[in-house]
């Protein structure tokens, strides 16, 4: 119990033989994963391999899923995120997500950031606008939208709504960020901030990504994890893993040769 | 076969190419110097650009494929071996052209009994042997080919070294001759230097293949 007390006063994210079917389809095989903190973490693998399922595991967004089951056990903070008396609210504070399209909600670039804190009964303004001015200084913003506060965050560009986004989730202080391919609808320019945003982010944060993008997972991540036919097929260093990996296949998979 | 393996295989055949030039190129050089045969020297001499302008496009290959592919794993460790052993290949082909150019100036009498005094000629073939083996190693992707060069560099060396320590005994009897003399040893640096070049060859093919640097390390355990 001492090192589980250990764990708990980490922001831990333990995944232990966990097991997914959608109905009869079994598309995640006994996986288990320990996140390591402070760093990034790339989940790359075919389509159709698990990846963002497992990604969605980690803040119950399968839970929409018609036919989802889970077994194995995934513990953040020390605590099972599946047991009955969890908040999701909550839940989703701590680790929150970043999608593939960038989703603002038709509302001020001012009211994204501040709308989870809104919720939670923060009425504080001078308190509120500290947080967006952080916020959007954290997503590198700042300088573009300050004068823009107050306009739509649907007339911003998809590389700017991207980091909205990112921002309007920083702004209730999680300590996972999960990000479903976040770069996918951007062009080279809005994915290259959006890079260096998230190697920022790892000093305050633990960071876990879903990309199809090889060289984004080899530019920005500590640790890969390959992922193949809902077998978690290699867990390495992402240094190990672009330049010696460990497994034949995850070798035949990042080279080319298949997927 | 795909985008990515085509200019692959097109690189190893160009690679390919300049090997068995550079490695006909120290052959010859081998004859000549045998043979005192200055037309040999020429022909080496003309054939250096054929060596350089290969050097160059496979260079340029190589940088092509790291910008277009972003190779990784194996495929990165082919292409980053491929440009060290490319580098190599060009100075070997440069040992062949000062060779060349020594016979080309060379006084025959001395030289011809030097020669056979310090076995330049037995070390010289040693060394080419080295180079086809690491072609070989290279064509077959045998890195136990690869591996049993760096014991045969060593028996170069200590050739090399006998060799030297003749010259030194010569310059003692007859010190009028003293710049003779260091020609002679920095033509026999050279032919030992080929052979130096083989085990780097050899280094890279064992990086590409299994991933691991034997670069400044001891060869005794890897044997």
């Amino acid at each position: 119990m001492a090192e589980k007390s250990k764990m708990v006063e980490k922001e831990s994210l333990i995944a232990e033989n966990v097991n997914v079917f959608y109905g009869d389809n079994h598309v995640i095989k006994n996986v288990s994963i320990v996140m390591p903190e402070n760093s990034i973490t790339a989940f790359i693998g075919p389509s159709g391999c698990g990846k963002s399922t497992f990604l969605r595991l980690y803040n119950r967004m399968n839970d929409y899923i018609e036919g989802f089951r889970k077994d194995g056990s995934i513990i953040f903070n020390g605590k099972e995120i599946y047991s009955k008396d969890i908040q999701l609210e909550e839940l989703r504070k701590k680790i929150g997500m970043v999608f593939q399209k960038p989703n603002p909600f038709p509302k001020t670039v001012y009211e994204n950031i501040v709308y989870g804190l809104r919720i939670q009964g923060v009425k504080d303004k001078a308190l509120l606008d500290e947080v967006v001015e952080s916020t959007l200084k954290k997503v590198f913003l700042w300088g573009e939208v300050k004068d823009q506060l107050k306009k739509s965050a649907l007339a911003l560009s998809g590389g700017q709504q991207q980091r909205l986004c990112i921002a309007r989730t920083l702004a209730v202080e999680p300590s996972i960020l999960l990000m479903d391919e976040p770069t996918s609808a951007l062009d080279p320019i809005s994915t290259a901030k959006l890079e260096e945003l998230v190697f920022e982010l790892k000093k305050t944060l633990t960071v876990v990504i879903v990309t199809h993008n090889m060289q984004q997972a080899a530019r920005i991540s500590d640790k890969t994890a390959f992922f193949y036919m809902g077998e978690l097929k290699e867990f390495s260093p992402t240094k190990q893993m672009f330049t010696n990996p460990k497994e034949e296949i995850t070798q035949n998979y990042i080279t080319g040769r298949f997927g | 076969m795909n985008h990515f393996e085509t200019e692959i295989t097109e690189l190893k055949a160009d690679f390919t190419t300049l090997w068995e030039l550079v490695a006909k190129q120290l052959r010859n050089a081998l004859r000549a110097l045998a043979n005192n045969d200055r037309a040999l020297s020429q022909t080496i001499l003309e054939e250096e650009n054929r060596v350089n302008a290969l050097e160059l496009k496979i260079e340029r290959n190589c940088e092509n494929i790291i910008a277009l592919y972003n190779p990784v794993a194996i495929d990165l460790r082919f292409i980053l071996a491929m440009i060290k052993m490319n580098s190599n290949l060009e100075r070997a082909g440069d040992i062949a052209t000062r060779i060349a150019k020594f016979v080309l100036k060379a006084d025959d009498a001395f030289f011809n009994e030097l020669i056979n005094k310090t076995h330049a000629l037995s070390m010289f073939e040693e060394s080419c042997e080295l180079m086809d083996d690491a072609l070989d190693a290279f064509k077959t992707s045998d890195a136990q080919k690869a591996r049993a060069i760096f014991k045969r560099d060593e028996y170069i060396n200590d050739l090399n070294k006998t060799a030297l320590n003749a010259v030194v005994e010569s310059i003692k009897n007859n010190p009028q001759e003293i710049e003779k003399y260091l020609k002679m040893m920095s033509l026999l640096r050279r032919i030992e230097k080929s052979g130096d070049i083989s085990k780097a060859i050899a280094e890279e093919i064992i990086f590409f293949l299994e991933a691991k640097v034997l670069r400044h390390k001891q060869y005794k355990n890897e044997q």
